[in-house]
C-alpha cells in the first residue's frame, strides 16, 4: 500500500475512502442516538412529543379553517403528523448536521477520517428518530381508521430519500460554513422555524392561490416528498409535477452542499 | 527496500490575524473587503522539512514548544494538509495525538472502546478480537459497563491507552501521550511501546521526556522553528536540543580572555584531564577525572570555584564547590588568577556521557558570578572488567541510576 499526502488540488468525492470507513457511520450514529436520550426520563418519547405537540396545537387552533378552505379529505391530525414527521428528518437532520462539525471539533483536530461521515451520521440520527416516531404515527392511523393505499406505500422510501438528500445538502453546506463563520449557529433555529411555514407541512399545498406562494412551495424539495408520503392515504392524489421538481431541487441542494464541504474540509482542522 | 515514510520538503503556512478575532464572522469578512489587507502575517510552522523513516525505526521528535512538532504530526496524520511538499507513505498510519479521542463521558467503558477504536481506524472484528486484552491492559474489568464520566481520570487514561496499544497499523504516531498517568502505568506504556517497536513496526514519538525518548527511540529529529536537519541518532538530537549544535570540545575550552571589570570574577579556561595530566574526554569509569578551571578574581571579594555535572538527558546530577578557600572565611582570595582543580573519583559515576559546567560562586552574600554552560563534556567508558570494582563485570545498563559507585563493603560469615 502506498499513498501520498500533499496539498489538495484535485476535487474528488472520496467515495472509496468513505466505504473503507463505513463502520464509522454506524458508530457515530449509534453514539449520538445513545447519548441523545441518556439521563432523560422520557427517553425516546421525546422523538415523538415535539411533532405531536405541534400537531395538537394546530389541530385545536386552526385545523378547522385549513380543512374548510382546502377540502382536505383525510383527518387533519393524521395529515399534520405525517408532515411533521417528515419535516423532522429535514429540520432535525439539517440542524444536527450543521452543528456536528463544531461539536466534534476536538475529534476533527486530533484524528483523520473522511469528514463527511460526521454530518451524514447526524442525518442518520434524525432518521432513527423518524422511525421511532413512525410507530406512534401508525397507532394514530388506527385510531382515525385511515384507509391506506398499499401500492403508494412503496413511495415512502423515495420520499424519505428525497428529504434526506435535501437535508444532507443543507446540512453539509451549513456545517462547512459553521466551521468558518460561527454566525451559522444562530441562523439555524431561525431557518428551521421559518422554513417550516414555507413548506406544506401543516397545510396542504393548495392553501394559497398566490403565484409567489405557489412558486416557493413548489420549489421546496420537501413539498414533493410530502406529496409522495401522503400518497399512502387512500383518496389523496399525488401531484407528480411537484414531485419531479422536488427531486431536482433536492439533488441540486445535495450537490451544492457536498461539493462545498469537500472543497473546504481539508482546512477544517485549522479553523475549528 | 524503500523507506516506509518519505517526507519531502514539507512546509506549512499559517496566517496570523493581527486583529483580536477569535472567530471569523460573516460581517467581518464583508467589512474586511473595504479594509487594507495589511492585518495578516504569514507564519511558517514548518519550512522545507525532509527526512526518511525506514521500516521498523523508532524516531523521536524533539523541539521547543512552537517548533512545529505537532504541526508535523498533524500533517503526517492527514488532519491538516501541507502548504507545499509531499509525503509518500508505504503503510497504514495510526495517529495518537491525544489519548481517548472520541471518548464520550455518557457512554460506558465498553461502548467507548468500540467508539474510540473505530475512530482510530480499527475494524469492529479487530476490536472484538482484542476486547478482553484491552480491558485487561487497562484493568477496568469491574467498571466496564459504567459510564466513563464516573471513572477517575487515571482510569480513563488507562482505557484510552489500552485501546491505542492494540492498533495494528504499520506506522504509529504518538504525541506526548505519556505525560499523564501514574509511574506504574507509564512504565507499562513504555514497555508496550517497546514491544511494538520490537515487532518491526514504525513509531514516531514526540515527547519532552528525554530519558523515555532515549530508551525508546534509536533515531531522532530535532525541530527548531520549523526547520529540521533531518534524521540523526536520538542521542545526537538530544544533545543538540539541550546544548545547541556548537561543535563539542575535546575536553578543553578557552573562553573570552577579555577581562570584564563589571564581572566580579570570570572563568577563562577549563580542561578535563586524566590521571596522567593529559587533556581528554574519553576516560574509563575506574579512572579519576580532573577538571581544571582557570579563573580570575576581578573584585578581590570571596569567590569559590564549582562544577556541575549534567547527563545527556539534561538532568543535573551533581554539584560541587570548592569550600577550602573562601568559604567559612578560609584562605582569602585576592584580585588575581587562580587554577582550581577538582578530582572526580573513578568507580563513582556510571559509564555515560557527562556535561561539565564550571562555575564561580560568591559565598557571602551567596550569588552565582559566572557559569559556562556550553558543550564541555566527557564520556565515561565502561570497560566492564576487573578494574571496575563498582560493578564488576555485571552485565547491566543501570538505566535508572546516575551513579554506580564503589563503596566500602564488609561481610561476615555466619
Amino acid at each position: 500500500m502506498e499513498y501520498e499526502i500533499k496539498p489538495q488540488n484535485k476535487f474528488s468525492l472520496g467515495l472509496k475512502e468513505l466505504w473503507e470507513y463505513r463502520e464509522l457511520f454506524y458508530f457515530f450514529t449509534w453514539r449520538d442516538v445513545k447519548v441523545k436520550y441518556k439521563q432523560t426520563v422520557l427517553g425516546f418519547l421525546w422523538a415523538i412529543l415535539q411533532p405531536l405537540f405541534m400537531t395538537l396545537v394546530f389541530t385545536v387552533f386552526i385545523s378547522d379553517s385549513i380543512v374548510q378552505k382546502t377540502q382536505l379529505a383525510i383527518p387533519y391530525p393524521v395529515f399534520a403528523l405525517s408532515g411533521m414527521l417528515l419535516w423532522g428528518i429535514f429540520s432535525g437532520g439539517m440542524s444536527n448536521a450543521a452543528n456536528s462539525m463544531v461539536n466534534n471539533a476536538n475529534i476533527i483536530k486530533k484524528i483523520y477520517f473522511p469528514r463527511l461521515i460526521i454530518p451524514i451520521s447526524a442525518i442518520l440520527v434524525a432518521l432513527v428518530d423518524f422511525f421511532m416516531a413512525f410507530i406512534i404515527f401508525i397507532i394514530l392511523l388506527f385510531i382515525y381508521k385511515v384507509q391506506i393505499n398499499y401500492v403508494a406505500l412503496l413511495f415512502l422510501p423515495i420520499s424519505i430519500l428525497i428529504t434526506s438528500l435535501a437535508s444532507m445538502g443543507c446540512g453539509t453546506l451549513l456545517a462547512a460554513l459553521n466551521i468558518k463563520y460561527r454566525d451559522v449557529r444562530y441562523v439555524i433555529p431561525f431557518l428551521v422555524q421559518g422554513l417550516l411555514f414555507l413548506t406544506p407541512v401543516l397545510y396542504p399545498i393548495n392553501i394559497s392561490k398566490n403565484p409567489v406562494a405557489q412558486f416557493v412551495l413548489k420549489l421546496n424539495p420537501i413539498s414533493g416528498s410530502l406529496e409522495l408520503m401522503r400518497g399512502m392515504f387512500l383518496g389523496y392524489t399525488i401531484n407528480y409535477e411537484i414531485v419531479y421538481i422536488s427531486i431536482g431541487s433536492s439533488l441540486f441542494l445535495f450537490v451544492i452542499g457536498i461539493v462545498y464541504f469537500r472543497k473546504t474540509e481539508s482546512y477544517f482542522a485549522d479553523l475549528a | 527496500m524503500k523507506p516506509i515514510l518519505e517526507i519531502n520538503n514539507i512546509s506549512k503556512k499559517f496566517r496570523i490575524n493581527h486583529e483580536q478575532q477569535p472567530y471569523l464572522s460573516l460581517r467581518d469578512s464583508i467589512s474586511n473587503i473595504f479594509k487594507s489587507a495589511k492585518t495578516t502575517e504569514d507564519f511558517w510552522a514548518l519550512k522545507d522539512v525532509s527526512f526518511n523513516v525506514e521500516q521498523g525505526d523508532t524516531v523521536g521528535i524533539i523541539g521547543k514548544n512552537g517548533a512545529g512538532k505537532s504541526t508535523l504530526l498533524k500533517i503526517l496524520s492527514k488532519i491538516t494538509p501541507p502548504t507545499s511538499g509531499k509525503i509518500v507513505c508505504r503503510g497504514r498510519i495510526a495517529s495518537l495525538l491525544e489519548v481517548g479521542t472520541g471518548f464520550h463521558p455518557e457512554l460506558s467503558g465498553r461502548e467507548n472502546i468500540f467508539m474510540n477504536g473505530s475512530i482510530l481506524g480499527m475494524r469492529r472484528n479487530e476490536i472484538l478480537k482484542n476486547f478482553d486484552a484491552i480491558v485487561d491492559f487497562a484493568s477496568v474489568e469491574k467498571f466496564i459497563d459504567t459510564p466513563i464520566k464516573h471513572y477517575s481520570s487515571g482510569m480513563q487514561l488507562r482505557l484510552a491507552f489500552a485501546v491505542a496499544a492494540f492498533l495494528e497499523n504499520e506506522i504509529l504516531i504518538i504525541d506526548e501521550v505519556l505525560a499523564v498517568g501514574d509511574a506504574e502505568f507509564q512504565k507499562k506504556c513504555m514497555g508496550k511501546m517497546g514491544d511494538i517497536s520490537q515487532s518491526g513496526r514504525t513509531i514516531l514519538f514526540v515527547s519532552h521526556n528525554m530519558s523515555s525518548l532515549q530508551s525508546l527511540c534509536s533515531k531522532g529529529i530535532l525541530l527548531q522553528k520549523g526547520i529540521s536537519e533531518g534524521v540523526t541518532t536520538m542521542s545526537t538530537s538530544v544533545r543538540e536540543y539541550l546544548y545547541g549544535n556548537s561543535s563539542l570540545s575535546n575536553g578543553h575550552e578557552i573562553y573570552d580572555q577579555q577581562i570584564n571589570s563589571k564581572k566580579k570574577a570570570q572563568i577563562l579556561e577549563t580542561k578535563i584531564l586524566n590521571a596522567q595530566g593529559e587533556i581528554t574526554n574519553h576516560i574509563n569509569t575506574y579512572e579519576d577525572i580532573y577538571v581544571e578551571i582557570t579563573w580570575i578574581n576581578n573584585s578581590g571579594e570571596a569567590v569559590n570555584a564549582s562544577i556541575e555535572l549534567h547527563n545527556y538527558n539534561g538532568k543535573a546530577i551533581m554539584w560541587a564547590a570548592d569550600t577550602t578557600i573562601d568559604w567559612f572565611g578560609k584562605n582569602k582570595t585576592q584580585k588575581q588568577k587562580f587554577v582550581s582543580t577538582v578530582k572526580i573519583p573513578g568507580n563513582w559515576l556510571k559509564g555515560d556521557e557527562y556535561f561539565v559546567r564550571p562555575g564561580l560562586y560568591c559565598s557571602a552574600p551567596s550569588a552565582l558570578l559566572d557559569i559556562k554552560a556550553h558543550g564541555l563534556h566527557f564520556s565515561l567508558v565502561d570497560p566492564c572488567d576487573e578494574k571496575c570494582i563498582a560493578r564488576g563485570n555485571f552485565k547491566e545498563t543501570f538505566e535508572p541510576f546516575t551513579h554506580v559507585t564503589a563503596l566500602d563493603w564488609t561481610f561476615l560469615i555466619k
